[in-house]
């Protein structure tokens, strides 16, 4: 094995084109897991760490250009504002000590469908930059999952960037797991209302083989919201609705039964979160805009 | 490869360190120090929590390579580090710290083991043993760095932010709630004497 220690991203650009093989490693919390289990001996060790760039972040008008090594606690403490779903799914992962070295670059890298940060990118929208000696290319996040643990990045390509869409509305977050801390998620489910285009986005996680948007809910959901005029009148969601894009969403889910639990289980649990959390951003929504229409 | 880090305030060199070998293993196997525990080995546990520049993370999730020109604090150093802090706010002169033979001798015991008299601990590891905190002891040197990162970053923390805190930390045991009074212990000890 060899160690590659790039001192800047160019560097890195250049090693990785060198060594296409070579496995990327920043935060460490997955690959070093598969290293000490030997379940994996790469040939190269690709360090991200004296990268400085991937730790930044920059907040823009429309969207966040995150780097690909923020660490998860650097996003619930600086972007819970901008980027309340990521914040929230931040939140849930593992444990203190792992949010404090992993980030969404590593998330996107490993590409689990159980990552805990996809289902929150996949609703706020966002796009991973990604960049080769080749040259740099912007791939939207709902193309970039293509199988279980395969995403569309080349052999000579690293990430290293995600620029996500800045809430335009409430987003919510929920997971399900045996307990609080130090869990993969049994499943998951983000939810982020975009009053501005009057829509909703999704994203499910640990419930198909990537991480996907459940989008016929999605069209359900816009056109029920258009035809009730419930942007505009604040009302409650009616029942129905709530229930059927809960439906919808569990539809969208193809599942396994594995260790964590049952296909069934999860397509219904899936169902729970859709509802829970379409009432809660929807609630906060009906709040803020009843505060607003109060000012003016 | 070699890999050159500061450990407990002073510098360190490791040799012949394979590619793929975790922080964890050359502090215990290579530099001789075994306070931080290898229990998981794939950051479920927290026993081998340690700071890396400040920051509690998993040993064994660290890649060795990875450490290279930076700081580490083990529990061994512990002691130096919260009294550093307590009297200086860190180490600002480069002279403090904890030597590897030091660290390696470094035990919890006195003349009086139950009670740590004696020996230089830092306030929350004196805590731990004032509280029962402490019972096979596995656990108790990731809890310890990792709670006195808490209280140095948060003084006054309520009990769901020590247990936020300590999320990240097994007790096989099942010693939380001395390990919850023993946090609070340190917490209030740490109040009355600023």
């Amino acid at each position: 094995m060899d160690f590659l220690r790039p001192a800047s991203w160019e560097e890195a650009l250049a090693a990785k084109a060198e060594h296409p093989t070579a496995v990327p490693i920043a935060g460490g919390t997955d690959v070093m897991v598969e290293i000490n289990f030997d379940h994996r001996r790469p040939e190269y060790l690709l360090d991200l760490n004296r990268v400085g760039d991937l730790y930044e972040w920059e907040v823009g008008e429309e969207s966040v250009r995150l780097g690909a090594s923020v660490p998860y606690t650097q996003i619930m403490e600086h972007l819970r504002t901008e980027l309340p779903g990521l914040a929230l799914a931040s939140h849930t992962v593992a444990s203190p000590q792992i949010r404090n070295r992993g980030g969404v670059g590593g998330n996107l890298g490993t590409a689990s469908p159980a990552g805990d940060a996809h289902p929150a990118l996949l609703a706020a929208g966002a796009e991973v930059e990604v960049e080769s000696v080749r040259g740099s290319r912007r791939i939207p996040i709902d193309e970039f999952y293509t199988g279980v643990k395969r995403n569309a990045l080349a052999p000579d390509e690293l990430i290293r960037a995600v620029h996500i869409n800045k809430a335009d509305g409430p987003q919510q977050y929920s997971k399900v797991g045996t307990r609080n801390a130090m869990v993969i998620a049994v499943c998951a489910f983000g939810l982020a209302l975009h009053p501005g285009t009057r829509t909703v986005r999704t994203g499910i996680g640990s419930a198909a083989p990537t991480p996907i948007r459940a989008k016929a809910a999605e069209e359900f959901l816009n056109a029920a919201l258009e035809e009730g005029g419930f942007w505009d009148n604040g009302k409650i969601i009616t029942p129905s609705v709530a229930k059927q894009f809960a439906e919808l969403c569990s539809g969208a889910c193809n599942p396994i039964d594995d260790v964590r639990g049952t296909a069934s289980y999860r397509r219904h649990a899936v169902g729970v979160m859709a509802r829970r959390t379409l009432t809660w951003t929807w609630e906060s929504y009906r709040g803020t805009a009843a505060r607003t229409e109060g000012v003016a | 490869m070699r890999v050159n880090f500061t450990v407990n305030g002073r510098p360190q060199e490791a040799d012949d360190v394979w590619e793929g070998e975790s922080l964890l293993y050359v502090l215990r196997e290579r530099l001789g120090l075994p306070g931080s525990k290898n229990a998981c080995e794939q950051g479920e546990c927290g026993s081998c929590t340690v700071r890396l520049d400040g920051v509690p993370v998993c040993a064994c999730l660290v890649a060795a390579g990875q450490v290279e020109g930076r700081e580490v604090v083990t529990v061994e150093g512990l002691a130096d580090y919260a009294k550093q802090r307590a009297e200086h706010g860190g180490c600002a002169s480069g002279a403090c710290g904890t030597s590897v033979d030091e660290a390696q001798r470094w035990q919890a015991r006195g003349q009086d083991s139950q009670t740590g008299e004696g020996t230089e601990l830092s306030p929350i590891q004196q805590a731990f043993i004032d509280a029962g905190a402490v019972q096979c002891g596995f656990c108790t040197p990731g809890l310890l760095v990792a709670a006195d990162e808490m209280l140095e970053r948060n003084p006054n923390p309520s009990d769901a932010d020590i247990r936020e805190a300590l999320s990240g930390n097994l007790c096989r045991c099942t010693g939380y709630e001395k390990i919850m009074d023993a946090v609070r212990l340190a917490a209030a000890r740490q109040g009355e004497a600023v």
